[in-house]
């Protein structure tokens, strides 16, 4: 099914340091798998923290799925990850099944209430990523891979049209990780979703987004990995042999 | 005097009554503080409430009637804590210091002016349970049932914010609105706890139960279980002793309160030694 689900137009966030994201300009097209890169301080967290709402937007303007941000409400159509160490209270005394729930909430009206049929849907999710062994556990008992799996079963459990990870290998060994990306792309082939993945490791990410995006506070390159590969831009901002590198197909 | 006589009298089934509700709001509340880092709320708008019950005597409110009082201003400080840390650019534990401050520091003053401290302030300060009166006993009810009635309506908003606001806000959940209302029954917990345990113990009845039931529970309804038996078994145990043994009955609840953490933390080591580190 056609259709755009991210659309940003000159949009720009600051914070008190100054300005962390110029004047971006993109779009994101149904089925996409854009990997976000760049270096450590060039504003990739903030850009989806800003598509989110997390973050405020300080000039321009974004749409979800049509939608103007401000106006934005189909929080269901939305799964998102993350950097999961920073977020979890390793004393938090939820299991995975609970935590899990958490991810069904906006699909729910007030009060918020999971049924039976939810139960089943949750226990679907853990068993289609293979933590199902796990359903039991409290989430402060899980490894990093673990709870990343655990993280990622909660933002899909609510069959979202758009997924968006932040960084979510950034605490994983390079198996896990790889492991990691190879299931977030049978995701976004099999579900048809969107997903947006903010990553500074480029070169493991090419292996399965479709779209590349380069910032550095501004839009440096977006486009295909094979196009990121090519550009000249690109080559002269890492050097050829380091962009030879990091294209190298696995 | 044995047990049964002991329970035969009416200000002591008052103050079991009134102490196990105010209990099981104090416990179940202190889950989602405890878990959202606003631990030390208690601590701070029992200041507060000092101060209001400064003011309350000033205009000589007493009992029940200070507590028409003492709700507005603690309500109002819960939200200002709330505000400072949202708007202020303070953390949580500041925006409480400022707030603590203000108002132990009001009620010292009013109480120098009123003639100094009397009788019913000091109540005020370590808890008088057996004296509660049968009409605050009501108001402790109407109170626990609107407030339980919320937690439960909200209970999965008010989990998801304990677990990550940002994972609840792109959930869709109106973060800000669930923070005012957990503060708020926050704060109308800790005006009926001062008389329970008194301003200087409150914060022992929102936390302790919840440290111990994070000690032992495998699940997060069964964490707010755990610690909604705690809270209301160390009242009903706490008062029986103190009267028993001729103690202060808030400082025999908070102890009790306080075997039940250090029993609760022996069985984890026993239980599950390989998390207890």
């Amino acid at each position: 099914m056609p259709g755009r689900i991210v659309t940003t137009e000159l949009l720009s966030c600051s914070y008190r340091e100054g300005r962390v994201l110029e004047d971006i300009s993109v779009q994101v097209e149904r089925g996409d798998y854009v990997g976000i890169v760049g270096p450590n301080g060039s504003g990739k967290s903030t850009l989806v923290k800003a598509l989110l709402g997390l973050v405020a937007i300080s000039s321009g303007s974004a749409r979800l799925f049509g939608t103007p941000l401000a106006d934005f409400r189909e929080w269901h159509k939305i799964g998102y990850l993350p950097q999961s160490l920073h977020l979890v209270n390793p004393v938090f005394p939820s299991t995975v099944h609970e935590t899990v729930g958490l991810g069904l909430l906006s699909t729910k009206r007030f009060p918020k209430r999971l049924n039976r049929s939810d139960h089943g849907i949750i226990s679907k999710t853990l068993d289609e990523l293979s933590i199902l062994d796990l359903e039991h556990k409290l989430i402060g008992e899980l490894s990093g891979g673990q709870l990343q799996r655990v993280l990622l079963a909660r933002a899909i459990v609510n069959n979202p049209e758009l997924l968006v990870l932040d960084e979510p290998t950034a605490a994983l060994d390079p198996e896990t990780r790889d492991r990691f990306y190879t299931m977030i792309a049978d995701i976004n082939r099999s579900r048809g979703v969107t997903v947006l993945l903010v990553t500074h490791d480029s070169g493991a990410i090419g292996e399965h987004a479709s779209k590349m995006l380069y910032l550095d506070k501004k839009v440096l390159f977006y486009g295909s990995f094979d196009q990121f590969c090519c550009s000249p831009e690109m080559s002269s901002l890492f050097g050829e042999h380091s962009q030879h590198l990091m294209c190298h197909r696995h | 005097m044995n047990l049964l006589e002991i329970l035969s009298y009416g200000f002591i089934q008052r103050a079991l009554l009134a102490g196990v509700l105010i209990a099981l709001l104090c416990s179940v509340l202190g889950v989602f503080l405890v878990l959202r880092r606003l631990s030390l709320i208690g601590d701070g708008l029992a200041h507060v409430t000092f101060g209001s019950t400064a003011i309350a005597l000033a205009l000589k409110f007493y009992s029940a009637l200070s507590l028409l009082v003492s709700m507005p201003i603690v309500l109002l400080a819960s939200l200002g804590i709330l505000k400072l840390t949202e708007k202020g650019r303070l953390s949580g534990d500041t925006a409480i210091g400022l707030v603590s401050a203000l108002g132990i520091s009001a009620g010292v003053i009013l109480a120098s002016v009123g003639g100094g401290y009397n009788v019913d302030l000091l109540s005020y300060l370590f808890g008088n349970i057996l004296s509660i009166r049968s009409e605050e006993v009501a108001i402790a009810a109407l109170l626990c049932v609107g407030v339980m009635l919320l937690v439960t309506l909200y209970y999965h908003e008010l989990f998801a914010i304990s677990f990550s606001d940002e994972l609840a806000q792109v959930s869709g959940i109106r973060t800000s609105y669930i923070n005012a209302i957990l503060v708020l029954l926050t704060a109308l917990s800790v005006v009926l706890a001062m008389k329970l345990v008194g301003i200087m113990l409150i914060s022992a009845l929102l936390i302790v139960p919840a440290a111990s039931a994070l000690q032992l529970a495998r699940g997060f309804k069964v964490c707010i279980i755990l610690a909604a038996l705690q809270g209301c078994g160390s009242v009903v145990i706490g008062i029986i002793v103190s009267i028993m043994a001729n103690l202060p009955a808030s400082a025999s609840i908070v102890m009790v309160n306080l075997l039940f953490f250090a029993a609760a933390c022996l069985t984890r080591r026993i239980l599950y030694p390989k998390h207890s580190n």
